[in-house]
């Protein structure tokens, strides 16, 4: 084995480490330019969040630095004691919960509070990891399968109980390192392709996404004639699907708005989408509402938002002169929605540039991942590029307006302790897993 | 199993270039093809601040302020910055308040702004307050002093035309001249303060600053790029003589009426009285709204610029230019008499003259100096009826034109607002009054200054000055230079020299030595200066008021018309009194007292008698006064219900009409036909 002889440092991936290191650098810049005042005299100020985020990236480093020196092999053998713990620490939290915000995710320990919800996507990635390389598992049963799935799921459904559901969504990130893993096709497909359908159908008029559909299905039978020609069950399939594309949109979406759902359900929804909700799915009392001129303001967030990226244009405004974001007009815009103080003071090449940044250190992340002798890092490595990936969609998406608010941060930009360490110990434990690629880990 | 994993280690690498593709997308059409979010982003985050500069101050022609403008102290509260647990009773204590005060102020300064946001608490701290809370600052948070410009007048003169400042209404809004101005801007409402707007105020200056989401200004926009400075307010330097302003106001009180007193060789206003007069500091700051009302109610009407706003029939003050228009007209000489014995009969009713004695009007100049109601009467009836004209009304439009050339039937165009031009009849207007059939011993009375003629003070002491010029005038005004510039553009009016008529020396001559006579020996006698040579006018105004629906005679208005020194005048002045009597009772005193003033700076001991006299007397009969100012004002009153009642009955006619066009279009086309 020619690569133990080098040292630890020189091992390391380097350019995961960089993308890193910029990403954090680029937060933590992101919080300073949305917290300074001309009138600041001074860097690292008492009681701003940016000086407390250079703390928190502190401890980040100094734990990454204990992970790099602690033995590889020792998170494959921890890692089913860290899920169990992780799993009592979430139970704990149900009941014992900090109130913030209605949720009861946050736990208190003296001055310091901490969400065990984001730790717990560790171990979760862990025991995932170490469950799938364990010689005895066969991931081709379907018993297996569901055993993983379930290993993913349980802590999902213990931060639902904790009324966190945002966070709760990350847990099923975990089906793409699964799919990799051999999951079936059609899974992804399906799911992927509900998403897509649920979401379209609330943004899309009905004529729209039918003529959207068909154009779909038309492309397929024009690419796929002869196999249609030759393949019963594929034309089963196609038109099938198609039906029940249709009868999704067309008929149960509008019947659920119309009949089933409350008026303040469907605001919610469509304030979440940061839409304004259609005539056709108005109950009487919110016209009445709406006449008198009393609708509240439901999506402010998004439209805040929006407003901040969209008047970055292609340059942006400058570095510390966001007019929007430095003068608090976009709620939580040093966590949830950092993006906007990007958007706006660097404009489309700079929000591009960043969007190509977490690509990029995503793609470098399946390289790794693809590198690795052992199965548990495999895994692993593809379990860490899922959850960033989640969160880096959801986080952007929520903020120009194309998924709903659900509360997650943006990867290692985001203000908060937890969410940056928890990505720090992430990532650090890749590398360190990767610096012993060429080892067997069980 | 190898080739499964490569294709889907693939397709998740696709997922995430996808997903960042889909991002860019959206990224691209929000931020590069929707400029709706720019215009929003400032329109939430931009904020205009307007800061204004001091306004101009006032000075009179020795230099001394009348008009400055006085720093004062406002207490501001920013309700969310004042702790919970806030102990007012210390701030009570400094502000000379109670607690139920307090509670009130805290309320009112917490809504008027909102919470987040400074709102006025006590407005003008007085000095000991101010002090009391600058000692204790730093135990009142979320308190603050700011500081705020009031006009202040260092001495309670003026208020006539200085006029005053305050907010502008929603009228004055929509004026092209006020069309820069915003709602809750402060501005001259009356006096100069208004005539000189533009100059008096500066230039507001503009400052671009971010806000945060609860409106609170922060950094300045783009480090104060597109941000004016404000420029001062320019100084306005006056004519007038602060002492003798004083002074006549000081004689006018008790009184009711005005003085106007011009410097004939520059047009130059030395004096404006109106009396009663105010305190110009009534009108200023916090209580101005109050103090406006209370004044307003007031019979005697303070508010009111009796110099400017007030006309009156001009009695024997016409009769100089009766003479001087009879004279031009070529229908009398200097050399002309008339042999009055007491009255004037050549038009049926007689017309009285005062004086009886044979040869009292046997030259122009004995008719002057005796004020002979016939030679008047006569003069002007010759002057119309000439045969030049072929015919009284051809006559009557030259005596018009004259008396227009004179600077009467029209304002005179002094710098300050709302001045009024009087009354004079031309041939059209007595033609409607006596449907046509009117000759010159229907308006005789005009050669003696009654009848359809009436004059403002200002009016009177501006034709003054054309005798005292011997024809030219200049457009009266009061302000001598802006900001040291006398030729600034918007005086260039007042420094145009207007020739009125090509009378000739000779006859001004023979009119100013009637006037001088009027005050040597004649009935201004009172108005004699020793060393000084004075002409002079009286002048007796009868007039009538309506009181209790009976036309009564009041007394008789007082008016002196005058000016010196006789060769090269430095000063004319029109006084009237009202309802006080003969001119050379009050009107005369007043006028001869304010021209030694400002002749040669004292009162001589044997002039202070008489002095004593115009102080002590008052002469307002306040019933009377009373009596006719509610009547008026209930008639306003009556007429403003009646327009309204007018309204509305011609509203219901209209309805009622349309009603019945529809009732018929029902008949017509709807119902069936028999």
């Amino acid at each position: 084995m020619p690569t133990t002889n080098r040292s630890l440092i020189s091992r390391l991936d380097a350019l995961t480490l960089t993308l890193y290191l910029v990403l954090v650098v680029i937060g933590l810049l992101a919080v300073f330019s949305v917290e300074y005042r001309s009138t600041d005299v001074g860097l690292f100020l008492k009681g701003k969040n940016y000086t407390s985020q250079t703390i928190f990236l502190g401890i980040s480093l100094f734990v990454g630095m204990i992970i790099l020196f602690t033995d590889s092999k020792a998170f494959a053998s921890g890692a089913f004691l860290a899920y169990l713990f992780g799993i009592i620490l979430l139970i704990v939290t149900i009941f014992f919960g900090k109130n913030v915000k209605g949720s009861h995710s946050w736990l208190q320990i003296g001055p310091m509070s901490f969400q065990p919800g984001e730790v717990c996507k560790i171990f979760t990635a862990l025991a995932l990891a170490k469950f799938l390389s364990l010689s005895e598992t066969n991931f081709h049963t379907l018993k297996h399968r569901l055993i993983a799935v379930a290993i993913a799921l349980l802590p999902a459904v213990l931060i639902i109980l904790q009324n966190e559901t945002g966070l709760a969504l990350v847990y099923f990130s975990f089906i793409l390192a699964l799919y990799r893993e051999g999951l079936p096709n059609s899974i992804l497909i399906i799911g992927f392709s509900v998403v897509v359908l649920a979401i379209a159908s609330l943004l899309l008029t009905q004529l729209t996404i039918f003529l959207i559909l068909t154009a779909i299905a038309s492309i397929f039978i024009v690419l796929l004639w002869k196999r249609l020609l030759i393949n019963g069950k594929l034309r089963l399939v196609l038109i099938g699907s198609y039906g029940v594309a249709l009868l999704f949109s067309q008929l149960v979406v509008p019947f659920t708005f119309k009949k089933v759902l409350q008026g303040y359900q469907i605001q919610r929804i469509y304030s979440m989408l940061g839409q304004e909700v259609p005539e056709a799915y108005l109950k009487h009392e919110e016209i009445q509402k709406l006449q008198v001129g009393k609708k509240k303001d439901d999506n402010y967030n998004v439209k805040q938002s929006k407003i901040a990226i969209g008047s970055g244009g292609l340059l942006g405004k400058g570095f510390l002169n966001g007019t929007s974001t430095k003068n608090n007009f976009v709620p939580e815009q040093h966590t949830d929605f950092i993006f906007c103080s990007i958007g706006e003071q660097f404009g489309f090449v700079g929000s591009a540039l960043l969007i190509l940044l977490y690509v990029g250190l995503m793609i470098r992340i399946s390289i790794l991942a693809e590198r690795q002798r052992s199965v548990f890092s495999r895994v692993y490595a593809y379990c860490v590029a899922s959850i960033l990936f989640f969160h880096f969609a959801i986080n952007i998406s929520m903020t120009i307006g194309l998924a709903p608010v659900i509360g997650i941060t943006l990867p290692l930009l985001s203000y908060g302790g937890s969410s940056l360490l928890s990505f720090s110990i992430l990532i650090f434990i890749l590398l360190r897993l990767d610096a012993d690629r060429a080892v067997l880990i069980r | 199993m190898s080739t499964a994993a490569g294709s889907r280690q693939l397709v998740l690498r696709a997922i995430f270039i996808g997903m960042g593709l889909v991002l860019l997308i959206r990224l691209l059409f929000l931020q590069l093809f929707e400029p709706k979010y720019k215009i929003m982003a400032n329109d939430i985050a931009i904020y205009r601040q307007v800061v204004y500069p001091p306004r101009g101050v006032i000075y009179d022609r020795n230099g001394k302020v009348l008009c400055y403008n006085e720093v004062v102290y406002d207490l501001q509260m920013t309700s969310n910055n004042v702790p919970r647990d806030f102990d007012s009773s210390k701030l009570c204590q400094v502000l000379g308040i109670d607690g139920n005060t307090y509670y009130n102020l805290h309320e009112r300064a917490k809504w008027a702004n909102g919470p987040m946001r400074p709102g006025t608490f006590l407005e003008q701290l007085s000095t000991a307050q101010a002090a009391r809370f600058g000692e204790n600052k730093y135990s009142f948070p979320g308190f603050d002093m700011v500081e705020r410009n009031i006009r202040s007048y260092p001495e309670p003169i003026g208020g006539a035309f200085l006029g005053f400042i305050g907010e502008i209404s929603p009228r004055l809004l929509k004026k092209d001249r006020f069309s820069s101005y915003q709602q809750g801007d402060y501005l001259g409402l009356d006096g100069l303060e208004l005539s000189y707007e533009e100059v008096l105020r500066g230039q507001r200056g503009v400052y671009f600053k971010e806000k945060d989401n609860y409106n609170r200004p922060r950094d300045s926009y783009l480090k104060g790029a597109l941000d004016t400075p404000a420029v001062a307010g320019q100084a306005l330097h006056l004519y007038l003589d602060e002492k003798l302003q004083a002074y006549g106001e000081k004689l006018m009180q008790n009184k009711l009426g005005s003085i106007v007193a011009i410097d004939p060789s520059t047009g130059g206003i030395l004096a404006m009285v109106s009396a009663p007069s105010y305190d110009p500091n009534l009108l200023r700051g916090a209580d101005r709204s109050k103090n406006f009302s209370r004044l307003y109610q007031l019979h005697t009407k303070p508010l009111f610029n009796r110099a400017i706003k007030a006309s009156y029939s001009p009695g024997s003050t016409q009769k100089p230019y009766t003479a001087l228009i009879a004279l031009d007209d070529g229908a009398i000489t200097p050399a002309f008499g008339y042999p009055c014995r007491g009255a004037y009969y050549a038009c049926g009713r007689p017309v009285r003259c005062t004086e009886t004695w044979a040869g009292h009007a046997a030259n122009l100049r004995l008719a002057i100096a005796n004020s002979c109601n016939s030679y008047f009467c006569h003069i002007y009836r010759l002057s119309v009826d000439e045969d030049k004209f072929g015919g009284v009304k051809k006559g009557l439009e030259d005596w018009y034109r004259h008396m227009f050339l004179f600077g009467f039937g029209h304002p005179t165009g002094v710098d300050i607002p709302y001045e009024i031009g009087g009354t004079l009849f031309d041939s059209t207007d007595y033609n409607k009054l006596y449907n046509g059939s009117w000759n010159s011993c229907t308006n005789l009375f005009l050669g003696m200054g009654q009848g359809e003629l009436s004059v403002t003070p200002m009016q009177m002491a501006n034709s003054l000055c054309i005798v005292a010029n011997h024809g030219f005038f200049y457009v009266p005004h009061f302000v001598k230079s802006i900001g040291n510039n006398p030729k600034d553009p918007s005086l260039a009016r007042f420094l145009v020299k207007h020739e009125v008529t090509n009378i000739p020396d000779t006859m001004y001559k023979t009119v100013t030595l009637g006037m001088m006579d009027v005050v040597n020996a004649g009935t201004g006698r009172v108005a004699r200066l020793p060393g000084i040579e004075v002409c002079g006018k009286t002048g007796t105004v009868e007039n009538y008021a309506f009181i209790n629906g009976k036309r009564t005679k009041l007394q008789n208005h007082s008016m002196f018309v005058a000016f010196a020194p006789r060769g090269h005048p430095k000063i004319a002045i029109a006084v009237t009194v009202e309802n006080a009597g003969y001119g050379a009772t009050w009107a005369g005193p007043i006028a001869s007292l304010m021209m030694e003033k400002y002749l040669t700076d004292t009162i001589a001991k044997n002039r202070l008698p008489l002095q004593e006299r115009i102080l002590k007397g008052n002469v307002i009969n306040m019933r009377q006064v009373t009596l006719i100012d509610s009547a008026r004002r209930a008639a306003d009153q009556a007429r403003y219900e009646r327009r309204l009642q007018n309204a509305a009955v011609s509203d219901s006619v209209k309805r009622a009409y349309d009603s019945l066009v529809i009732l018929r279009y029902i008949k017509t086309y709807l119902l069936p036909k028999k």
